[in-house]
Protein backbone atom coordinates (compact mmCIF):
# COMPACT_ATOMS: atom_id res chain seq x y z
CA UNK A 1 0.00 0.00 0.00
CA UNK A 2 2.83 2.37 1.09
CA UNK A 3 4.59 1.10 -2.15
CA UNK A 4 1.84 1.71 -4.19
CA UNK A 5 1.32 5.26 -3.13
CA UNK A 6 4.89 6.29 -3.41
CA UNK A 7 5.01 5.03 -7.19
CA UNK A 8 1.57 6.93 -7.49
CA UNK A 9 2.98 10.21 -6.32
CA UNK A 10 6.20 10.20 -7.58
CA UNK A 11 4.90 9.17 -11.04
CA UNK A 12 2.23 12.22 -10.85
CA UNK A 13 4.91 14.83 -9.75
CA UNK A 14 7.23 13.54 -12.74
CA UNK A 15 3.56 13.65 -15.06
CA UNK A 16 2.78 17.19 -14.18
CA UNK A 17 6.18 18.60 -15.10
CA UNK A 18 6.19 16.45 -18.40
CA UNK A 19 2.37 17.36 -18.92
CA UNK A 20 3.56 21.22 -18.98
CA UNK A 21 6.33 20.59 -21.78
CA UNK A 22 4.17 18.56 -23.68
CA UNK A 23 1.17 20.51 -23.94
CA UNK A 24 3.23 23.11 -25.47
CA UNK A 25 4.51 20.65 -28.01
CA UNK A 26 1.21 19.48 -29.13
CA UNK A 27 0.08 22.91 -29.41
CA UNK A 28 2.83 23.59 -31.69
CA UNK A 29 1.85 20.24 -33.41
CA UNK A 30 -1.43 21.51 -33.60
CA UNK A 31 -1.56 24.83 -34.97
CA UNK A 32 1.87 25.10 -37.14
CA UNK A 33 2.05 21.52 -37.71
CA UNK A 34 5.13 20.47 -36.80
CA UNK A 35 6.46 17.95 -34.66
CA UNK A 36 9.45 20.22 -32.80
CA UNK A 37 12.24 18.04 -31.73
CA UNK A 38 13.73 21.67 -30.72
CA UNK A 39 11.34 21.65 -27.94
CA UNK A 40 13.54 20.14 -25.32
CA UNK A 41 16.39 22.81 -26.34
CA UNK A 42 13.47 25.16 -25.13
CA UNK A 43 13.14 23.39 -22.15
CA UNK A 44 16.87 23.52 -21.33
CA UNK A 45 16.77 27.10 -21.61
CA UNK A 46 14.45 27.34 -19.24
CA UNK A 47 15.96 25.31 -16.60
CA UNK A 48 18.99 27.54 -17.09
CA UNK A 49 17.55 30.27 -17.15
CA UNK A 50 15.91 29.78 -14.18
CA UNK A 51 19.24 28.97 -12.70
CA UNK A 52 20.25 31.90 -14.41
CA UNK A 53 17.61 34.07 -12.69
CA UNK A 54 17.32 32.57 -9.32
CA UNK A 55 20.98 33.06 -8.81
CA UNK A 56 20.75 37.04 -9.45
CA UNK A 57 17.62 36.87 -7.04
CA UNK A 58 19.91 35.11 -4.29
CA UNK A 59 22.91 37.79 -4.71
CA UNK A 60 20.12 40.24 -4.61
CA UNK A 61 19.10 39.57 -1.19
CA UNK A 62 15.44 38.67 -2.23
CA UNK A 63 13.09 36.69 -0.51
CA UNK A 64 13.49 32.87 -0.73
CA UNK A 65 9.89 32.84 -1.92
CA UNK A 66 10.62 35.03 -5.18
CA UNK A 67 12.54 32.31 -6.46
CA UNK A 68 8.90 31.12 -7.54
CA UNK A 69 8.71 34.17 -9.46
CA UNK A 70 12.40 34.36 -10.78
CA UNK A 71 11.53 30.53 -12.64
CA UNK A 72 8.48 32.18 -13.75
CA UNK A 73 10.53 35.10 -15.37
CA UNK A 74 13.17 33.07 -16.61
CA UNK A 75 10.13 31.03 -18.68
CA UNK A 76 8.98 34.25 -20.18
CA UNK A 77 12.26 35.54 -20.94
CA UNK A 78 13.31 32.09 -22.82
CA UNK A 79 9.33 32.61 -24.36
CA UNK A 80 9.92 36.20 -25.13
CA UNK A 81 13.57 36.56 -26.80
CA UNK A 82 13.65 32.86 -28.37
CA UNK A 83 10.05 32.32 -30.18
CA UNK A 84 9.79 35.09 -32.30
CA UNK A 85 13.76 34.69 -33.45
CA UNK A 86 12.86 31.05 -34.29
CA UNK A 87 9.22 32.01 -35.58
CA UNK A 88 10.02 34.37 -38.14
CA UNK A 89 13.77 33.87 -38.24
CA UNK A 90 13.85 30.39 -39.23
CA UNK A 91 10.49 28.81 -39.35
CA UNK A 92 7.96 30.43 -41.61
CA UNK A 93 10.72 30.22 -44.33
CA UNK A 94 9.49 26.01 -43.93
CA UNK A 95 6.08 26.13 -43.47
CA UNK A 96 4.10 23.75 -45.86
CA UNK A 97 6.82 21.56 -46.42
CA UNK A 98 6.18 17.74 -45.88
CA UNK A 99 5.93 16.82 -41.87
CA UNK A 100 9.12 14.45 -42.16
CA UNK A 101 11.15 16.94 -43.54
CA UNK A 102 10.41 19.97 -40.72
CA UNK A 103 11.28 17.34 -38.03
CA UNK A 104 14.46 17.59 -39.66
CA UNK A 105 14.70 21.42 -39.60
CA UNK A 106 13.95 21.54 -36.10
CA UNK A 107 16.32 18.54 -35.68
CA UNK A 108 18.96 21.32 -37.38
CA UNK A 109 17.58 23.81 -34.63
CA UNK A 110 18.48 21.55 -32.13
CA UNK A 111 21.68 20.56 -32.32
CA UNK A 112 22.35 24.53 -33.35
CA UNK A 113 20.49 25.31 -29.47
CA UNK A 114 22.50 22.90 -28.08
CA UNK A 115 26.03 24.52 -28.47
CA UNK A 116 24.53 27.93 -27.93
CA UNK A 117 23.65 27.03 -24.54
CA UNK A 118 26.82 25.48 -23.75
CA UNK A 119 28.31 29.22 -25.26
CA UNK A 120 26.55 30.70 -22.75
CA UNK A 121 25.96 28.73 -19.80
CA UNK A 122 29.24 26.76 -19.97
CA UNK A 123 29.48 22.87 -19.21
CA UNK A 124 29.26 22.91 -15.88
CA UNK A 125 26.48 21.78 -13.90
CA UNK A 126 24.20 24.33 -12.00
CA UNK A 127 21.97 23.21 -9.17
CA UNK A 128 18.72 25.38 -8.12
CA UNK A 129 18.34 24.23 -4.45
CA UNK A 130 16.24 27.23 -3.27
CA UNK A 131 13.10 26.33 -4.52
CA UNK A 132 12.72 23.25 -3.84
CA UNK A 133 12.22 23.04 -0.08
CA UNK A 134 9.68 26.17 -0.28
CA UNK A 135 6.65 23.78 0.19
CA UNK A 136 7.65 22.08 3.00
CA UNK A 137 7.15 18.41 3.32
CA UNK A 138 3.86 16.32 2.96
CA UNK A 139 3.34 13.33 5.41
CA UNK A 140 1.07 10.85 4.06
CA UNK A 141 0.65 7.91 6.74
CA UNK A 142 4.53 7.01 7.42
CA UNK A 143 6.29 7.80 4.13
CA UNK A 144 7.19 12.09 3.71
CA UNK A 145 6.64 13.22 0.81
CA UNK A 146 8.36 16.70 -0.66
CA UNK A 147 5.77 19.75 -1.08
CA UNK A 148 7.32 20.58 -3.95
CA UNK A 149 6.19 17.50 -6.07
CA UNK A 150 2.66 18.24 -5.08
CA UNK A 151 3.11 21.86 -5.59
CA UNK A 152 4.40 21.10 -9.21
CA UNK A 153 0.39 18.86 -9.45
CA UNK A 154 -1.29 21.84 -8.74
CA UNK A 155 0.53 23.92 -10.82
CA UNK A 156 0.00 21.41 -14.42
CA UNK A 157 -3.62 21.38 -13.53
CA UNK A 158 -3.87 25.17 -13.35
CA UNK A 159 -1.56 25.39 -16.72
CA UNK A 160 -3.86 22.99 -18.13
CA UNK A 161 -7.30 24.35 -17.15
CA UNK A 162 -5.49 27.77 -18.40
CA UNK A 163 -4.88 26.88 -21.52
CA UNK A 164 -7.85 24.78 -22.30
CA UNK A 165 -10.08 27.67 -20.84
CA UNK A 166 -7.77 29.66 -23.09
CA UNK A 167 -8.60 27.71 -26.11
CA UNK A 168 -12.35 27.37 -25.66
CA UNK A 169 -13.53 30.39 -24.11
CA UNK A 170 -11.89 32.96 -25.56
CA UNK A 171 -12.23 34.81 -28.81
CA UNK A 172 -8.62 33.87 -29.42
CA UNK A 173 -8.62 30.49 -28.68
CA UNK A 174 -11.50 30.37 -31.13
CA UNK A 175 -9.63 31.64 -34.03
CA UNK A 176 -6.65 30.20 -32.89
CA UNK A 177 -9.36 27.15 -33.22
CA UNK A 178 -10.00 28.00 -36.71
CA UNK A 179 -6.79 28.26 -37.99
CA UNK A 180 -5.72 24.49 -36.63
CA UNK A 181 -8.64 23.48 -38.71
CA UNK A 182 -7.58 25.04 -41.96
CA UNK A 183 -5.59 27.65 -42.05
CA UNK A 184 -6.42 28.71 -45.66
CA UNK A 185 -10.23 29.18 -44.64
CA UNK A 186 -9.16 31.13 -41.30
CA UNK A 187 -6.61 33.18 -43.60
CA UNK A 188 -10.13 33.98 -46.47
CA UNK A 189 -12.26 35.05 -43.41
CA UNK A 190 -10.01 37.58 -42.64
CA UNK A 191 -7.49 36.26 -39.35
CA UNK A 192 -3.92 37.04 -39.82
CA UNK A 193 -2.88 33.54 -39.48
CA UNK A 194 0.81 34.29 -39.20
CA UNK A 195 0.12 36.24 -35.77
CA UNK A 196 -1.47 33.01 -34.73
CA UNK A 197 1.48 30.93 -35.81
CA UNK A 198 3.40 33.61 -33.69
CA UNK A 199 1.31 33.64 -30.93
CA UNK A 200 0.89 29.91 -30.82
CA UNK A 201 4.82 29.42 -30.90
CA UNK A 202 5.54 31.84 -28.26
CA UNK A 203 3.02 29.74 -25.93
CA UNK A 204 4.14 26.92 -26.73
CA UNK A 205 7.73 27.53 -26.05
CA UNK A 206 6.67 29.54 -22.87
CA UNK A 207 5.42 26.41 -21.66
CA UNK A 208 8.28 24.15 -22.62
CA UNK A 209 10.58 26.84 -20.52
CA UNK A 210 8.09 26.78 -17.74
CA UNK A 211 8.83 23.22 -17.43
CA UNK A 212 12.13 23.65 -17.80
CA UNK A 213 12.41 26.26 -14.79
CA UNK A 214 10.03 24.33 -12.70
CA UNK A 215 11.83 21.42 -12.72
CA UNK A 216 15.04 22.70 -12.31
CA UNK A 217 15.24 22.28 -8.66
CA UNK A 218 14.37 18.58 -9.12
CA UNK A 219 17.91 17.94 -11.66
CA UNK A 220 20.83 19.40 -11.97
CA UNK A 221 21.03 21.24 -14.94
CA UNK A 222 23.42 20.20 -17.13
CA UNK A 223 24.18 19.65 -21.32
CA UNK A 224 22.04 17.40 -22.42
CA UNK A 225 19.36 17.86 -20.38
CA UNK A 226 17.27 18.72 -23.47
CA UNK A 227 18.09 15.16 -25.16
CA UNK A 228 15.94 12.99 -22.73
CA UNK A 229 13.20 15.42 -22.26
CA UNK A 230 12.28 15.73 -25.97
CA UNK A 231 11.82 11.69 -26.54
CA UNK A 232 9.37 11.82 -23.59
CA UNK A 233 7.67 14.44 -24.49
CA UNK A 234 7.28 12.88 -27.78
CA UNK A 235 6.02 9.55 -26.09
CA UNK A 236 3.34 11.52 -24.49
CA UNK A 237 1.54 13.35 -27.37
CA UNK A 238 2.35 10.35 -29.34
CA UNK A 239 0.26 7.99 -26.84
CA UNK A 240 -2.37 10.99 -26.44
CA UNK A 241 -2.57 12.03 -29.94
CA UNK A 242 -1.09 14.40 -31.37
CA UNK A 243 -3.03 18.10 -31.20
CA UNK A 244 -4.99 17.23 -28.13
CA UNK A 245 -4.83 18.90 -24.63
CA UNK A 246 -6.62 15.80 -23.04
CA UNK A 247 -4.30 13.64 -25.16
CA UNK A 248 -1.35 15.30 -23.70
CA UNK A 249 -2.96 14.76 -19.75
CA UNK A 250 -3.58 11.39 -20.39
CA UNK A 251 -0.55 10.51 -21.85
CA UNK A 252 1.78 12.31 -18.84
CA UNK A 253 0.03 10.26 -16.79
CA UNK A 254 0.36 7.12 -18.49
CA UNK A 255 4.19 7.74 -19.13
CA UNK A 256 4.59 8.71 -15.20
CA UNK A 257 3.09 6.46 -13.69
CA UNK A 258 4.87 3.00 -16.13
CA UNK A 259 8.34 5.22 -15.36
CA UNK A 260 7.63 5.55 -11.71
CA UNK A 261 6.54 1.72 -11.67
CA UNK A 262 9.52 0.64 -13.30
CA UNK A 263 12.09 2.65 -11.22
CA UNK A 264 10.26 1.10 -8.24
CA UNK A 265 9.59 -2.52 -9.40
CA UNK A 266 11.59 -3.20 -11.88
CA UNK A 267 14.97 -1.08 -12.08
CA UNK A 268 15.98 -2.93 -15.72
CA UNK A 269 13.42 -1.64 -17.58
CA UNK A 270 13.27 1.81 -16.82
CA UNK A 271 14.95 3.30 -20.06
CA UNK A 272 12.48 1.62 -21.74
CA UNK A 273 9.63 1.01 -20.51
CA UNK A 274 7.89 4.15 -21.45
CA UNK A 275 8.97 3.88 -24.95
CA UNK A 276 7.15 0.15 -24.90
CA UNK A 277 3.88 1.58 -23.70
CA UNK A 278 4.08 3.99 -26.56
CA UNK A 279 4.89 1.16 -28.88
CA UNK A 280 2.41 -0.77 -27.57
CA UNK A 281 -0.24 2.37 -27.69
CA UNK A 282 1.23 3.07 -30.89
CA UNK A 283 -0.06 -0.66 -31.97
CA UNK A 284 -2.94 -0.36 -31.35
CA UNK A 285 -4.39 3.06 -31.81
CA UNK A 286 -1.76 4.11 -34.29
CA UNK A 287 -2.94 7.82 -33.90
CA UNK A 288 -2.72 7.88 -30.50
CA UNK A 289 -5.62 7.75 -27.66
CA UNK A 290 -7.31 11.24 -28.38
CA UNK A 291 -6.87 11.79 -32.10
CA UNK A 292 -10.17 11.42 -34.38
CA UNK A 293 -9.58 8.93 -37.26
CA UNK A 294 -8.93 11.03 -40.34
CA UNK A 295 -10.16 10.46 -43.98
CA UNK A 296 -7.38 9.50 -46.20
CA UNK A 297 -7.50 11.71 -49.15
CA UNK A 298 -7.03 10.37 -52.53
CA UNK B 1 38.91 -0.01 -58.37
CA UNK B 2 39.72 3.46 -58.78
CA UNK B 3 39.13 3.96 -54.58
CA UNK B 4 40.71 0.66 -53.39
CA UNK B 5 44.25 1.56 -55.80
CA UNK B 6 43.75 5.46 -54.23
CA UNK B 7 43.09 3.84 -50.70
CA UNK B 8 46.64 2.67 -50.33
CA UNK B 9 48.37 5.82 -51.11
CA UNK B 10 45.99 7.69 -48.93
CA UNK B 11 47.22 8.91 -45.76
CA UNK B 12 45.45 6.84 -42.27
CA UNK B 13 43.42 9.43 -41.35
CA UNK B 14 41.33 9.25 -44.67
CA UNK B 15 41.07 5.49 -45.34
CA UNK B 16 39.60 5.52 -42.10
CA UNK B 17 37.22 8.49 -42.88
CA UNK B 18 36.12 7.01 -46.31
CA UNK B 19 35.58 3.98 -44.29
CA UNK B 20 33.62 4.96 -42.00
CA UNK B 21 31.57 7.16 -44.67
CA UNK B 22 30.64 3.87 -46.71
CA UNK B 23 29.71 1.65 -43.24
CA UNK B 24 27.04 4.72 -42.39
CA UNK B 25 26.02 5.32 -45.82
CA UNK B 26 24.83 2.02 -46.34
CA UNK B 27 22.53 2.75 -42.92
CA UNK B 28 21.28 5.70 -44.81
CA UNK B 29 20.99 3.64 -48.06
CA UNK B 30 18.19 1.92 -46.26
CA UNK B 31 16.62 4.61 -45.10
CA UNK B 32 16.65 5.97 -48.78
CA UNK B 33 14.75 3.18 -50.06
CA UNK B 34 11.97 3.62 -47.44
CA UNK B 35 12.14 6.89 -48.24
CA UNK B 36 11.27 6.15 -51.89
CA UNK B 37 8.01 5.04 -50.84
CA UNK B 38 7.52 8.02 -48.70
CA UNK B 39 8.49 6.98 -45.08
CA UNK B 40 11.12 7.94 -43.27
CA UNK B 41 12.77 6.00 -40.49
CA UNK B 42 13.89 7.65 -37.39
CA UNK B 43 15.19 4.34 -35.33
CA UNK B 44 17.49 2.76 -38.07
CA UNK B 45 20.21 3.52 -35.47
CA UNK B 46 18.21 0.01 -34.34
CA UNK B 47 19.44 -2.39 -37.00
CA UNK B 48 22.52 -0.12 -37.01
CA UNK B 49 23.25 -1.45 -33.41
CA UNK B 50 21.97 -5.11 -34.18
CA UNK B 51 24.34 -5.45 -36.61
CA UNK B 52 26.90 -4.02 -34.61
CA UNK B 53 26.52 -6.37 -31.63
CA UNK B 54 25.93 -9.59 -33.39
CA UNK B 55 29.24 -8.67 -35.07
CA UNK B 56 31.16 -7.90 -31.77
CA UNK B 57 29.41 -11.00 -29.99
CA UNK B 58 30.09 -13.36 -33.26
CA UNK B 59 33.54 -11.88 -32.84
CA UNK B 60 34.31 -12.25 -29.27
CA UNK B 61 32.26 -15.62 -27.84
CA UNK B 62 32.03 -17.61 -31.14
CA UNK B 63 36.16 -16.72 -32.36
CA UNK B 64 34.51 -16.17 -35.93
CA UNK B 65 36.58 -13.08 -37.12
CA UNK B 66 36.30 -13.03 -41.06
CA UNK B 67 35.29 -9.32 -41.89
CA UNK B 68 33.17 -10.32 -44.59
CA UNK B 69 31.53 -13.18 -42.74
CA UNK B 70 30.59 -10.98 -40.14
CA UNK B 71 29.40 -7.92 -42.02
CA UNK B 72 27.12 -10.78 -43.64
CA UNK B 73 25.88 -12.03 -39.99
CA UNK B 74 24.96 -8.51 -38.83
CA UNK B 75 23.00 -8.03 -41.33
CA UNK B 76 21.20 -11.26 -41.67
CA UNK B 77 21.07 -10.92 -37.59
CA UNK B 78 19.39 -7.08 -38.18
CA UNK B 79 16.67 -8.48 -40.42
CA UNK B 80 15.79 -11.51 -38.44
CA UNK B 81 15.20 -8.79 -35.51
CA UNK B 82 13.12 -6.64 -38.02
CA UNK B 83 11.33 -9.03 -39.71
CA UNK B 84 8.66 -9.75 -37.21
CA UNK B 85 7.79 -5.84 -36.99
CA UNK B 86 7.58 -5.11 -40.78
CA UNK B 87 3.94 -6.00 -41.07
CA UNK B 88 3.41 -4.21 -37.98
CA UNK B 89 5.10 -0.82 -39.62
CA UNK B 90 3.93 -1.20 -43.37
CA UNK B 91 0.74 0.09 -41.99
CA UNK B 92 2.00 3.71 -40.57
CA UNK B 93 2.63 6.52 -42.36
CA UNK B 94 4.93 9.73 -41.85
CA UNK B 95 5.14 11.25 -38.41
CA UNK B 96 3.50 8.33 -36.83
CA UNK B 97 6.66 6.00 -39.03
CA UNK B 98 9.20 7.84 -37.77
CA UNK B 99 7.59 7.48 -34.00
CA UNK B 100 6.97 4.03 -33.53
CA UNK B 101 10.66 3.21 -35.03
CA UNK B 102 11.83 5.58 -32.95
CA UNK B 103 10.85 3.89 -29.98
CA UNK B 104 11.63 0.68 -31.18
CA UNK B 105 15.05 2.06 -31.36
CA UNK B 106 14.92 3.46 -27.76
CA UNK B 107 14.03 0.20 -26.44
CA UNK B 108 17.35 -1.70 -28.24
CA UNK B 109 19.24 1.57 -26.77
CA UNK B 110 17.42 0.55 -23.24
CA UNK B 111 17.91 -3.18 -23.56
CA UNK B 112 21.76 -2.37 -24.52
CA UNK B 113 22.16 -0.56 -21.79
CA UNK B 114 21.09 -3.04 -19.29
CA UNK B 115 22.06 -6.25 -20.58
CA UNK B 116 25.42 -7.61 -18.95
CA UNK B 117 26.22 -9.66 -22.07
CA UNK B 118 25.98 -6.19 -24.47
CA UNK B 119 28.73 -4.81 -21.95
CA UNK B 120 25.87 -2.19 -20.44
CA UNK B 121 26.74 1.51 -20.69
CA UNK B 122 30.15 0.96 -21.86
CA UNK B 123 30.04 -1.31 -24.46
CA UNK B 124 32.99 -3.51 -25.29
CA UNK B 125 35.70 -3.44 -27.87
CA UNK B 126 36.49 -6.44 -30.75
CA UNK B 127 39.76 -7.07 -31.76
CA UNK B 128 40.87 -7.38 -35.23
CA UNK B 129 38.81 -9.28 -38.32
CA UNK B 130 40.67 -11.13 -40.63
CA UNK B 131 39.57 -11.79 -44.38
CA UNK B 132 38.59 -15.22 -45.81
CA UNK B 133 41.13 -17.32 -43.23
CA UNK B 134 44.28 -14.82 -43.86
CA UNK B 135 44.90 -12.41 -40.88
CA UNK B 136 46.74 -9.42 -42.39
CA UNK B 137 49.56 -7.42 -40.65
CA UNK B 138 48.95 -5.00 -37.99
CA UNK B 139 49.78 -2.14 -40.17
CA UNK B 140 47.52 -2.99 -42.95
CA UNK B 141 44.20 -4.20 -40.72
CA UNK B 142 42.87 -0.71 -41.33
CA UNK B 143 43.44 -0.68 -45.39
CA UNK B 144 42.09 -4.20 -45.62
CA UNK B 145 39.05 -3.14 -43.91
CA UNK B 146 38.85 0.18 -45.83
CA UNK B 147 38.35 -2.45 -49.17
CA UNK B 148 36.07 -4.88 -47.84
CA UNK B 149 33.81 -1.84 -46.64
CA UNK B 150 34.11 0.15 -49.75
CA UNK B 151 33.69 -3.18 -51.58
CA UNK B 152 30.42 -4.21 -50.20
CA UNK B 153 29.38 -0.68 -50.05
CA UNK B 154 29.65 -0.69 -53.47
CA UNK B 155 28.26 -3.97 -54.05
CA UNK B 156 25.59 -3.00 -51.98
CA UNK B 157 24.79 0.34 -53.95
CA UNK B 158 24.85 -1.68 -57.25
CA UNK B 159 22.22 -3.93 -56.17
CA UNK B 160 20.13 -1.22 -54.75
CA UNK B 161 20.03 1.08 -58.47
CA UNK B 162 18.90 -2.92 -60.15
CA UNK B 163 16.23 -2.90 -57.12
CA UNK B 164 15.26 1.14 -57.87
CA UNK B 165 14.69 0.37 -61.20
CA UNK B 166 12.51 -3.34 -60.90
CA UNK B 167 8.63 -2.92 -60.59
CA UNK B 168 8.62 -3.20 -57.10
CA UNK B 169 11.17 -0.98 -56.87
CA UNK B 170 9.13 1.40 -59.21
CA UNK B 171 5.60 0.51 -57.30
CA UNK B 172 7.44 1.65 -54.51
CA UNK B 173 7.99 5.59 -55.99
CA UNK B 174 4.23 5.18 -57.29
CA UNK B 175 3.39 4.67 -53.78
CA UNK B 176 4.90 7.96 -53.08
CA UNK B 177 2.92 9.95 -55.14
CA UNK B 178 -0.22 7.92 -54.03
CA UNK B 179 -1.67 4.71 -52.77
CA UNK B 180 -4.38 4.37 -53.48
CA UNK B 181 -3.97 4.45 -56.96
CA UNK B 182 -1.19 2.09 -56.61
CA UNK B 183 -3.58 -0.39 -54.94
CA UNK B 184 -6.21 0.17 -57.32
CA UNK B 185 -3.92 -0.72 -60.26
CA UNK B 186 -3.31 -4.16 -58.33
CA UNK B 187 0.05 -3.64 -56.68
CA UNK B 188 0.54 -3.61 -52.87
CA UNK B 189 1.72 -1.07 -50.93
CA UNK B 190 2.00 -2.75 -47.65
CA UNK B 191 4.31 -5.68 -49.09
CA UNK B 192 6.26 -3.48 -51.08
CA UNK B 193 7.26 -1.12 -47.39
CA UNK B 194 7.63 -4.21 -45.67
CA UNK B 195 10.05 -5.27 -47.62
CA UNK B 196 11.53 -2.17 -48.44
CA UNK B 197 11.99 -1.76 -44.37
CA UNK B 198 13.20 -5.50 -44.00
CA UNK B 199 15.81 -4.54 -46.85
CA UNK B 200 17.04 -1.30 -44.83
CA UNK B 201 17.37 -3.38 -42.01
CA UNK B 202 19.80 -5.52 -43.96
CA UNK B 203 21.43 -2.21 -44.98
CA UNK B 204 22.12 -1.11 -41.44
CA UNK B 205 22.94 -4.55 -40.12
CA UNK B 206 26.27 -4.78 -42.65
CA UNK B 207 26.51 -0.76 -41.79
CA UNK B 208 27.19 -1.61 -38.10
CA UNK B 209 29.10 -4.74 -38.55
CA UNK B 210 31.52 -3.09 -40.48
CA UNK B 211 31.63 0.47 -38.94
CA UNK B 212 31.91 -1.74 -35.35
CA UNK B 213 34.93 -3.87 -37.58
CA UNK B 214 36.33 -0.58 -38.16
CA UNK B 215 36.06 1.39 -34.75
CA UNK B 216 36.90 -2.08 -32.75
CA UNK B 217 34.50 -0.70 -30.24
CA UNK B 218 30.44 -1.26 -29.87
CA UNK B 219 28.04 0.88 -27.14
CA UNK B 220 24.37 1.32 -26.79
CA UNK B 221 24.87 4.99 -28.55
CA UNK B 222 24.78 3.17 -31.45
CA UNK B 223 20.78 2.78 -31.08
CA UNK B 224 20.19 6.39 -29.74
CA UNK B 225 18.11 8.64 -31.27
CA UNK B 226 20.29 11.20 -31.86
CA UNK B 227 22.65 8.46 -33.98
CA UNK B 228 19.48 7.72 -36.22
CA UNK B 229 19.48 11.51 -36.81
CA UNK B 230 22.66 11.40 -38.06
CA UNK B 231 21.55 8.63 -40.67
CA UNK B 232 18.26 10.23 -41.78
CA UNK B 233 20.71 13.61 -41.99
CA UNK B 234 22.71 12.17 -44.29
CA UNK B 235 19.55 9.99 -46.34
CA UNK B 236 18.05 13.56 -46.78
CA UNK B 237 21.40 15.60 -47.65
CA UNK B 238 21.41 12.83 -50.51
CA UNK B 239 17.88 13.13 -51.83
CA UNK B 240 15.92 9.96 -52.59
CA UNK B 241 16.75 10.18 -56.13
CA UNK B 242 20.62 9.42 -56.75
CA UNK B 243 22.65 5.78 -55.06
CA UNK B 244 25.60 7.45 -54.91
CA UNK B 245 24.81 10.37 -53.57
CA UNK B 246 24.05 8.86 -50.38
CA UNK B 247 27.51 8.15 -50.37
CA UNK B 248 28.96 11.39 -51.25
CA UNK B 249 26.24 12.97 -48.05
CA UNK B 250 28.32 10.01 -45.83
CA UNK B 251 31.77 11.14 -46.69
CA UNK B 252 30.72 14.99 -46.55
CA UNK B 253 28.69 14.17 -43.06
CA UNK B 254 32.12 12.86 -42.11
CA UNK B 255 34.04 15.33 -43.74
CA UNK B 256 32.00 17.98 -41.77
CA UNK B 257 32.12 16.43 -38.39
CA UNK B 258 35.76 15.99 -37.92
CA UNK B 259 36.57 18.89 -39.12
CA UNK B 260 34.68 21.07 -37.56
CA UNK B 261 35.19 18.98 -34.43
CA UNK B 262 38.85 19.32 -34.67
CA UNK B 263 38.82 23.68 -35.72
CA UNK B 264 35.94 24.21 -33.64
CA UNK B 265 35.00 21.48 -31.02
CA UNK B 266 32.60 23.43 -29.03
CA UNK B 267 30.57 24.35 -31.29
CA UNK B 268 30.49 21.34 -34.21
CA UNK B 269 26.81 20.96 -33.37
CA UNK B 270 26.07 24.31 -34.25
CA UNK B 271 27.80 24.21 -37.58
CA UNK B 272 26.35 21.10 -38.51
CA UNK B 273 23.24 22.01 -37.70
CA UNK B 274 23.47 25.28 -40.04
CA UNK B 275 24.84 22.75 -42.69
CA UNK B 276 21.72 20.87 -42.59
CA UNK B 277 19.22 23.78 -42.63
CA UNK B 278 21.32 25.34 -45.62
CA UNK B 279 20.42 21.98 -47.17
CA UNK B 280 17.35 22.01 -46.42
CA UNK B 281 16.59 25.63 -47.91
CA UNK B 282 18.39 25.18 -50.91
CA UNK B 283 18.65 22.16 -52.27
CA UNK B 284 15.49 20.17 -50.96
CA UNK B 285 15.89 16.99 -53.62
CA UNK B 286 19.23 16.41 -51.75
CA UNK B 287 22.43 16.84 -53.05
CA UNK B 288 21.54 14.13 -55.75
CA UNK B 289 19.27 16.21 -57.84
CA UNK B 290 22.05 18.11 -59.15
CA UNK B 291 23.13 15.08 -61.33
CA UNK B 292 20.08 13.06 -61.61
CA UNK B 293 16.87 15.19 -63.69
CA UNK B 294 13.72 13.92 -64.13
Amino acid sequence: MQAALTIVVDGLAYASWLFIVALGLTLVFGVLKILNIAHGSFYALGAYAAASFVGWGAALKWAPAFSLVAMLLAAVAVAAIVAPLTERGLLRFFYGRDEVLLVLVTYALFLILEDVTKLIWGTNPYFVSEPYGLFGSVNLGVQTYVGYDFALMAMALVVGAAVWWGLNRTRHGKIVLAVIHSAEIASSMGVNVSRVYMLAFTIGIFLAGLGGAFTSPMISVVPGVSVGVIIVSFAVVIIGGLGSIEGAAVGAIIVGLARSLAVHLAPVAELFSIYIVMAIVLMFRPEGLFQRVQARKI
Amino acid sequence: MVLAVLGLFAPKWLTYLVTMSAGHGLVSLGIVALMRGGVVPFGQGMVFAIGGYSAALLFNKAGFTDALGLALAGGVMATLIAAPFAPLLARYRGIFFAMLTLALSMVTYGLGMKIELLGGSDGFNVGRATLLGWRPPDAQVGYVLYLVTVGVATLMALLARVYFDSTRGLVTLAARDNELRVEYLGGSVRQAMSINFLLAAFCGGVGGALVVLSLGHIEPQFSYWTTSGEFVFVAILAGWQSVAAVFVASTVLEVVRSFSSSYFPNTWQLALGLFLLFVIRFLPRGIGSLWWKR
